[in-house]
């Protein structure tokens, strides 16, 4: 059998479930496609074959992704394998243990693939900050992925993985996945253990699948979420069975299209079709109502305070003493952490950290990040408003334009910042968000839109991305590799 | 003009639970350098904090004890600064929500007591350890430390002689042993303090400029860098010199302290609320259990000593000074119901003992019930007092029961009157002339018979049964003389 490499995991563990194809045969498929193809990509950052063939010798019979390569962001730890955020500070760098999304990911039989490229540590919407190279989109190679799950985005797209995971802080996953043509979710903050990712911004990081569609999101969202007594901001409520409510039928949900995020000058091809996408919607008998978060014009100064903030104290770690990059001959303490900061950061990380420790600095300190915590409420309560009013989701666009050109915003931190503008909000508020493909510009660049819901509702959102993928075919188109 | 010194002291105790208070990993001290460590105390990328439940009831227990008002909600903040025992980079502290405020501690003072008050109690994690090489240039990092659960015990700066504030320390490490929430071992690390000190002149309600002295490893050193300093600050003003905030150092071997770092150059520590812990709401029946918990005190249980089992307060006090020994002291009276004679014998040859092996009388070999049993051997009279002397030497030595020692070593004194009798009736037949001296009325004549009865016992015959015969046989002779 060939192009086991295209096909779902839904589909290939029902093939495994028949016997009429065996682990390894799905791992060598995905493996040569990804040799074929990763030249023109570059979505990964470390590939080992070998390894993952003898993850494959000893599967657990009934694991729910048994046999299945799932594609890792280089920010999640793995037990000895090389774990970089794809930041040069980390070069070499082996945890010495294992994520609890990646505990769980290997109880449930899945393969891990390969590391995926990224932002270095996540800080961007490109995937044009990573230390090693940008990654490319595989729809149009001249274009970027999106960010900064843009390595996992395109791999999955280009049939290099099955499955991937990406962590999401402002838009890491829906945006790229939208860019890319998949699914992307990132679920409720405290849904998925955070243990073992390496840190941006704590109060807002999550992470979650990138899949080719929505069955697969549900199935890798049940594997790898959960309560985990490691990670204190994790949250003990039981996980539903997601791939129970995949049902072809929206009667009578309630879905809110906020007026904030449909404004004059957004991108015609992208307005076009999401509001197709919401005539579909209600035409398969959802209720469309309007609705309106009235804080959203502060979501993105709000994120660039607190998760600048927090990221500058994450990062403080990375000092050149006990893991990591180490700058030659320091003269004396001080000349260390500068050089080894200095050297093994990037320009953005350092534009981050310099932010982040300007608006904790004393003096500054209420400005900014207190102030912005109280705009933070404001932005959630705007959320809570909505599904108290009885909506089931909110439907927005994900990204406000479909991939750009490599370079056109490197040069210009604001314009890149503004990528994700209809994704960040939904960080602050810590709801979850999905992004599913909707459609594809003239020439044929993925368009996403992102559902969102109330927290811990994630079976809603992935109700309503099933019925509407049940009824187009977008999510079945491959870019031309 | 007079001056007077305004101090305040802040104290760091290491808390004595079994886990360190973010990880699962090993508190106790010593080990192998990072033997005791995980991905989360090293601060490993991606690691995540879980705070220990025995940290935090610990941590409200020492709240309690000492009056605090007792915060609802439990938040913790990141205090950053890079320094390389310091593997996140920042410390998890808490900052403008402490876990508790407003207490005070009663301290003895020269002609009554004192109250301190407390400003707050908090709880933070501890930062590894530096080693640096011996006439190298090299410095290691040892983590073993790193995460341990630190509470913070922060006074009002009530404090106004460096004799009140060793009073101080002495008083809050006896309440800190009492609720057996930490060793309090200076020299090992588990107290550690740093004081504030300030001068005005007497009479004056106002603060003057502080500076901050670190680095005392010993209550007495505390005191003496405040004496230091409250000199060094005096001189300053009387010279027409300003003092200047900062933090200084003590140096124990000049014994003066040295300027470490200016106002100007202390860190922004930019706290800010830690993410990776939520606040939570703390149940009000953790704290009402902890306060119902909270064993007796230091001061109640000296004033129950003295009522409850007459002592003297001398004895009350000195025996209520370590929690051990007071509880020693009372299981020793399930076994004999003395109080008094084993205060003399706790007090006098066991804390002699003690004191000179520099041990424990827990680590000692000697039991409340074998104490117990050698002060019955002495009130049956089978031993004297002054034999018990030597064989409690024995018993700390080896645990030895005082019965066996006595049997094993012959030293079981002679009541038996029949032996008596007749070594009694020796002496007298040899020492006439003093037997008749005593029948003249002179009493120190017997004393004399009986230490020649002891002497041909060689110590064994019970020096009151001596005392008797003699005094019969004496007095039986006059009457038979007489008549």
């Amino acid at each position: 059998m060939d192009n086991l490499y295209s096909l779902t995991a839904g589909e290939l563990l029902s093939l495994l479930d028949k016997k009429s194809v065996k682990p390894e045969e799905i791992i060598e498929s995905v493996y040569s496609r990804a040799q074929s193809v990763d030249k023109k990509i570059k979505g990964y950052i470390h590939l080992d074959k070998e390894k993952a063939l003898d993850q494959g010798k000893s599967l657990p019979a009934a694991g729910r992704l048994r046999g299945i390569p799932v594609a890792i962001k280089d920010n999640i730890c793995v037990e000895g394998e090389l774990t970089t955020c794809a930041s040069k500070i980390l070069r070499g760098f082996k945890p010495p243990y294992n994520a609890t999304v990646i505990e769980k990911l290997k109880s449930e039989g899945a393969i891990i693939c390969g590391r995926t490229n990224m932002d270095e540590f996540a800080f961007g919407s490109s995937c044009e900050n990573s230390s090693y190279y940008p990654t490319l989109n595989p729809w149009d190679t001249g274009r970027i992925p999106g960010g900064s799950s843009g390595g996992s985005a395109a791999v999955v797209s280009a049939d290099e993985a099955i499955m991937a995971l990406g962590s999401d802080t402002g838009g890491s996953i829906r945006q790229p996945a939208s860019l890319c043509g998949v699914v992307g979710m990132k679920p409720t903050y405290g849904r998925v253990s955070r243990y073992g990712l390496i840190a941006f911004a704590s109060s807002l990081d999550q992470i979650g699948p990138l899949t080719k569609d929505v069955k697969d999101a549900a199935l890798l969202l049940g594997v790898i979420a959960g309560y985990d007594g490691k990670d204190s901001t994790s949250v003990n409520i039981p996980v539903p069975d997601y791939l129970g409510y995949l049902k072809n039928d929206v009667k009578g949900m309630k879905i809110g299209i906020p007026k904030e995020y449909f404004v004059s000058g957004m991108d015609k091809e992208v307005e076009g079709s999401v509001k197709e996408a919401i005539a579909l919607l209600k035409g398969k008998g959802a209720q469309i109502v309007d609705v309106s978060l009235p804080h959203t014009e502060y979501a993105v100064a709000v994120y660039y305070i607190l998760a600048t903030a927090e990221a500058s104290s994450n990062l403080a770690r990375f000092d050149g003493i006990q893991y990591g990059y180490r700058c030659a001959d320091p003269e004396n303490l001080l000349d260390l952490y500068e050089r080894t900061r200095g050297e093994g950061f990037g320009a953005e990380a350092k534009r981050r950290i310099i932010l982040g420790t300007y608006v904790l600095s004393s003096g500054y300190y209420d400005a900014y990040y207190l102030k912005a915590q109280k705009v933070r409420t404001l932005i959630k309560n705007d959320f809570e408003r909505v599904f108290e009013s009885g909506c089931d989701c909110i439907l927005t666009p994900t990204s406000p334009t479909p991939a750009f050109k490599i370079g056109e915003r490197v040069l210009d931190p604001l314009s890149m910042y503004l990528s994700d503008i209809f994704t960040i909000s939904v960080n602050l508020a810590g709801v979850p968000g999905l992004s599913i493909p909707c459609g594809f510009t003239k020439n044929g660049l993925p368009i996403g839109m992102q559902l969102i819901g109330n927290f811990f509702k994630e079976e809603k959102l992935f109700r309503i991305a099933y019925t509407y993928e049940s009824n187009t075919d977008w999510h079945k188109r491959s870019p031309g590799l | 003009m007079a001056y007077e010194p305004v101090i305040g002291l802040e104290v760091h105790v290491q808390l004595k639970t079994v886990s360190k208070m973010f990880c699962g990993c090993a508190t106790g001290f010593g080990g192998a350098p990072n033997s005791h460590t995980c991905p989360v105390c090293l601060g490993f990328p991606g690691a995540l904090p879980v705070l220990n439940q025995r940290a935090l009831t610990g941590s409200i227990r020492v709240a309690v004890a000492v009056g605090c008002k007792i915060s609802d909600k439990i938040t913790f903040h990141r205090k950053n600064y890079f320094y390389p025992d310091l593997p996140k980079d920042y410390q998890i502290s808490q900052y403008d929500e402490p876990l508790s405020e407003h207490g005070h501690l009663k301290i003895k003072i020269s002609g009554g007591e004192k109250t301190i008050r407390i400003k707050r109690v908090h709880m933070e994690e501890d930062a590894g350890k530096l080693i640096h090489e011996e006439g190298g240039d090299s410095s290691f990092v040892d983590f073993n430390r790193s995460g341990m659960p630190l509470l913070e015990i922060v006074s009002e700066p009530d404090i106004n002689s460096p004799e009140e504030a060793y009073r101080y320390l002495t008083d809050l490490k006896l309440l800190l042993r009492y609720l057996d929430v930490s060793d309090c071992d200076m020299e090992k690390g588990s107290l550690r303090c740093d004081a504030n000190i300030s001068i005005r002149k007497k009479g004056e309600t106002g603060l003057g400029t502080k500076a901050e002295v670190k680095n005392m490893n010993s209550f007495k050193a505390v005191k003496s860098a405040l004496e230091f300093e409250f000199e060094r600050q005096v001189k300053r003003l009387e010279t027409g010199e300003r003092i200047v905030q900062e933090t200084r150092l003590w140096d124990p071997d000049r014994e003066i302290t040295v300027s470490m770092r200016s106002k100007e150059e202390a860190h922004d520590y930019r706290y800010f609320p830690e993410p990776d812990l939520v606040p939570f709401m703390l149940q009000n029946d953790l704290i009402e259990m902890e306060r119902k918990n909270l064993p007796e005190l230091p001061g109640a249980r000296k004033a129950r000593f003295a009522s409850a089992f007459g002592l003297p307060e001398y004895d009350a006090e000195v025996l209520t000074q370590e929690k051990e020994t007071a509880d020693y002291f009372e299981e020793c009276l399930g076994f004999y119901d003395k109080p008094k004679i084993i205060s003399n014998w706790l007090m006098g040859d066991v804390s002699g003992y003690l004191n000179a092996k520099n041990l424990s009388v827990r680590n000692s070999k000697l039991r409340p019930q074998g104490l117990a049993g050698l002060l019955k051997e002495v009130d049956s009279g089978k031993i004297s007092g002054k034999m018990a002397k030597d064989i409690i030497i024995e018993m700390l030595d080896t645990g030895e029961d005082a019965g066996v020692i006595i049997s094993e070593k012959g030293l079981a004194q002679i009541s038996d009157s029949g032996e008596l009798d007749k070594v009694s009736e020796e002496v007298i037949a040899e020492n006439r002339k003093t037997a008749e001296d005593f029948l003249k009325g002179k009493d120190n004549a017997l004393m004399f018979l009986v230490g020649q009865v002891m002497k041909r016992t060689k110590g064994k015959a019970n020096p009151a049964v001596v005392n008797r015969i003699l005094r019969d046989k004496l007095t039986k002779k006059q009457g038979e003389e007489d008549a």
